[in-house]
């Protein structure tokens, strides 16, 4: 699947909350959208991606 | 010809100059400005020009004040940055420089919106002064504003923003500046307004803690009405604090974003 424009492996029936744990990034500190549609945090452990899906994840850093 | 002096309708004759125009009207200004741009050699004066006359020193009247002030501002930019209404949400070292920067600017109408107030440690970045400290940043913030423009219009609320009263407290502004310092928070209000207010623009920042490169703090344009600034990597932690000069270029990133947004320039 793609994610951040990086063509990237992953088991098939990831979820996105799995796959946020895979690449280390906390669920609370992200914004997550899949074939342009924002992602709902309460559906990140249901939502099941598939190796077709345009995936952009947006991570916050602190400070300002 | 019709010409504006001091922002006052005037007819002069055609070929009149700007110096002709300060002879007559305020033979000691030593600043004139046309167009929003001071010059030092006389030129001719076109239809439509706008002509400002300054004495160095003279402290103006309100109503002329803000005339003086509306000439330095390129034409065209007045007009709508005057009708403008910007919410800026986190007063820390982001949103106290972009407050001030847009205030400078004569934007229309701010909202401020922070919980907190000033500390000691607020003073290596953030716009306040020793005076503010123990009091809070709305409040503190309102007052600088009022030094700066006092013709710039100032909402403040003082609450802890989350996920229930963001688009109460948002609903009535075009732009939202998103200057938390918390990670979790600038998820929160950014998930929240392209899910629940997606005709909102929003002009947030990650990544500007320590003194890397000037460089590698940009603008990206994520989603159409979403711009984010920063290095996306830059976290503010022990040994990598947040300090003026880097903080200040992302803010100045942010509030340059909002005048294009405002001026329809909404390529990056």
């Amino acid at each position: 699947m793609l994610i951040n424009g990086k063509e990237m492996n992953f088991d098939e029936n990831i979820t996105i909350e799995k796959l946020l744990e895979k690449l280390n990034l906390n669920r609370d500190k992200v914004v997550v959208e899949v074939n342009f549609k924002i992602v709902p945090k309460e559906k990140y452990a249901e939502h099941i991606l598939n190796h077709e899906d345009k995936i952009e994840i947006i991570s916050f850093v602190g400070g300002g | 010809m019709k010409i504006f002096v001091n922002e006052r309708t005037t007819i002069v004759k055609e070929g009149t100059t700007a110096f002709d125009v300060r002879n007559s009207f305020k033979k000691d200004a030593d600043i004139v400005v046309l167009n929003g741009f001071i010059i030092s050699d006389d030129i001719a004066l076109k239809e439509n020009d706008k002509l400002t006359l300054i004495k160095r020193g003279e402290v103006p009247t309100k109503e002329e004040l803000e005339s003086l002030m509306i000439a330095r501002h390129t034409p065209g930019v007045h007009e709508k940055i005057n009708k403008a209404f910007v919410g800026i949400v986190g007063l820390g070292g982001l949103g106290s420089n972009i407050a001030v920067s847009l205030a400078r600017l004569g934007i229309g109408k701010l909202l401020l919106v922070d919980f907190d107030v000033v500390e000691p440690s607020n003073l290596n970045r953030q716009q306040y002064f020793v005076k503010h400290i123990g009091m809070l940043k709305t409040d503190a913030m309102k007052e600088i504003i009022s030094e700066i423009n006092p013709f710039v219009k100032v909402d403040t609320k003082n609450v802890f923003i989350d996920e229930n009263n963001i688009t109460d407290i948002l609903a009535n502004v075009d732009i939202v500046v998103e200057a938390f310092d918390n990670p979790k928070s600038k998820a929160t209000l950014i998930n929240t307004l392209l899910q629940k207010m997606p005709q909102k623009y929003i002009v947030g920042a990650s990544g500007m803690a320590g003194y890397f490169s000037n460089n590698t703090i940009v603008t990206k344009k994520v989603r159409n009405n979403f711009y984010l600034i920063g290095d996306g990597i830059s976290e503010a932690k022990p040994g990598c604090g947040l300090m003026a000069p880097r903080v200040s270029i992302a803010a100045g990133h942010q509030a340059n974003t909002v005048l294009r947004i405002i001026m329809e320039e909404k390529d990056v």
